[in-house]
């Protein structure tokens, strides 16, 4: 039988509303720093995936990744820590979060450093509510990551990359284009060089962000940005680096900022 | 007997234990692309070579290319060209260079170098994530090396 590689080397050029009215971009221009890549459109990872893994994500019913956004609704509101506090007390709804998701990995000028949504969210717990810190990829997180995502969906992603950021998002860039482990592959092998091809079963995608978290059908849970970055450093037969690292978070903006421009999208359902 | 004849070797190659096998560290290119002599001193086996470049734990050439002799080895990728006629396109020498280091024949290559032990950026201890410490093993032995080239050769337009 024929191999159906030339079907699917393509991304395709379905369009993605979500519940009928809401309304995605995962197609558009590429942000100005990107010229040097030789990449004019940057695309969502939904447009690599197969007609029924998109399917999944045109409905909140069908997303399982909504089940976890429900979850995080009961921890916003869950008093917990030595101040009595919940999420909720500060605050007030989950849609106070709207626009967050878009800006992040954002300058926090009070700490002096590029935080992600994460760290913001275990600054809170532990200096504001007195309660521990949640496992930086761990289940907790990745569901209030998806709460406060679902709150910006649709919007454009817009991080900043210059002004205090910009030495941490250089660093980024060079983490993207560095090539790591046994393998010899960079982020960029795969993500840039080609993206569009086949690397046995999978098929590539621009490895883009705005979906995140991600919900799996691989392994049926909520994948955080830097568990995701640790799978690919890993399959390159390399020593990967710590979610939360400060590489990672480096990274983390960089691969935002390549995204700049496409819609909020998480959480989305990959394979 | 079989002392004898490992002896025999040693002295007639000169060499040290592995007599007959070129090393990682020891691979001679001539003109920067081919390497003329075999690793082992062995001629290879295609049958074997096939297996190998189709098994995702072995050489896993069909990650990235397509081969038609090997198409019971399912999802083959295209990041790489299609392999059909790679033995009309390059000799047996060149082909062994393409298959320890690629980046002699194409400078920054994604092809993995499959007989290169260190000098890597966070070389792991395979895809475990933890580290690994050089000299990591070949992805590839020699002999595996020369079965794959084997195969390669076989790979004719008609
Ligand atoms: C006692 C008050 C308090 C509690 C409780 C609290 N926060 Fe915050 N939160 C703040 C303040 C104040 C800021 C602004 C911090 C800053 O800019 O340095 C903030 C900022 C944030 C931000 C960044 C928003 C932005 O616009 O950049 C996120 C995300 C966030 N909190 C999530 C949470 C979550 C999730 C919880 C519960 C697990 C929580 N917070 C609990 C006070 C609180
Ligand atoms: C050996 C190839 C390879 C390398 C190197 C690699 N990736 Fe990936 N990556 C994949 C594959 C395969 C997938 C799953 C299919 C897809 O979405 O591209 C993936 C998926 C992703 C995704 C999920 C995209 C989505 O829409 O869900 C992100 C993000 C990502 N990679 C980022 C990175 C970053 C950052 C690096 C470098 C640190 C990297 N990758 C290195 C192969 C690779
Ligand atoms: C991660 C991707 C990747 C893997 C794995 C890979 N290759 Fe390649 N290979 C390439 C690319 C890409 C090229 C084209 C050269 C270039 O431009 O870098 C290539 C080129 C070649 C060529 C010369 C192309 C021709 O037909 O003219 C041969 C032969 C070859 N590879 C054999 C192999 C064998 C044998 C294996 C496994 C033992 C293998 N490759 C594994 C990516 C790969």
């Amino acid at each position: 039988i024929a191999m159906p590689v030339m079907s699917l080397a393509e991304p395709d050029d379905d369009h993605l509303v979500i519940n009928g009215d809401l309304e995605i971009v995962t197609k558009t221009a590429a942000p100005a720093h990107m010229e040097e890549t030789g990449i004019d459109t940057i695309m969502s990872g939904w447009h690599f995936r197969a007609d029924e893994t998109q399917q999944l994500e045109m409905d909140d019913f069908d997303n399982p990744g909504m089940i976890f956004v429900d979850q995080a609704i009961d921890s916003w509101n869950a008093v917990e820590g030595s101040a009595g506090k919940s999420c909720a007390s500060c605050h007030d709804d989950p849609s106070s979060m709207e626009g967050v998701r878009a800006v992040y990995p954002k300058w926090n000028e009070a700490a002096g450093e590029v935080r992600t949504i994460a760290m913001q969210v275990n600054d809170c717990r532990t200096t504001r509510m007195g309660a521990e810190a949640w496992k930086y990829d761990g289940g907790d997180m990745a569901s209030m990551e998806a709460l406060i995502s679902v709150q910006s969906r649709g919007m454009p992603v817009n991080v900043a990359i210059d002004g205090p950021v910009k030495a941490v998002w250089d660093q980024g860039k060079e983490l993207y284009y560095t090539r790591t482990g046994q393998l010899d592959l960079s982020c960029a092998s795969c993500h840039e060089q080609n993206y569009g091809n086949m690397i046995r079963a999978d098929h590539l995608s621009q490895g883009q962000i705005n979906g995140f978290p991600t919900y799996r059908l691989k392994n049926a849970k909520l994948n955080t940005v830097h568990a995701r970055f640790k799978g690919c450093i890993r399959d390159t037969r390399a020593e990967t680096y710590k979610p939360g690292s400060d590489e990672f978070v480096a990274l983390e903006l960089y691969v935002a900022s390549r995204g700049n421009g496409l819609s909020v999208e998480g959480p989305s359902v990959r394979n | 007997m079989k002392l004898t004849s490992v002896t025999l070797a040693a002295v007639l190659i000169g060499s040290t234990a592995f007599a007959a096998e070129v090393g990682p560290k020891e691979v001679k290119y001539n003109d920067d692309t081919a390497i003329e002599m075999s690793l082992t001193g062995m001629a290879g086996d295609p049958t074997k070579g096939a297996v190998i470049m189709g098994t995702k734990s072995k050489g896993n050439c069909v990650a990235c290319h397509e081969i038609t002799a090997l198409s019971n080895a399912p999802f083959q990728g295209n990041v790489g060209p299609i392999l059909d006629g790679a033995g009309d396109r390059w000799s047996a020498g060149e082909l062994r260079g393409l298959v320890v280091n690629a980046k002699m024949m194409f400078e920054g290559s994604v092809m993995p170098s499959f007989y290169q032990v260190d000098g890597f950026t966070r070389p792991g201890n395979a895809y475990t994530g933890k580290a690994g410490k050089e000299p990591l093993a070949p992805l590839l032995s020699a002999q595996e090396i020369e079965d794959v080239v084997a195969f390669l050769t076989t790979l004719k337009d008609e």
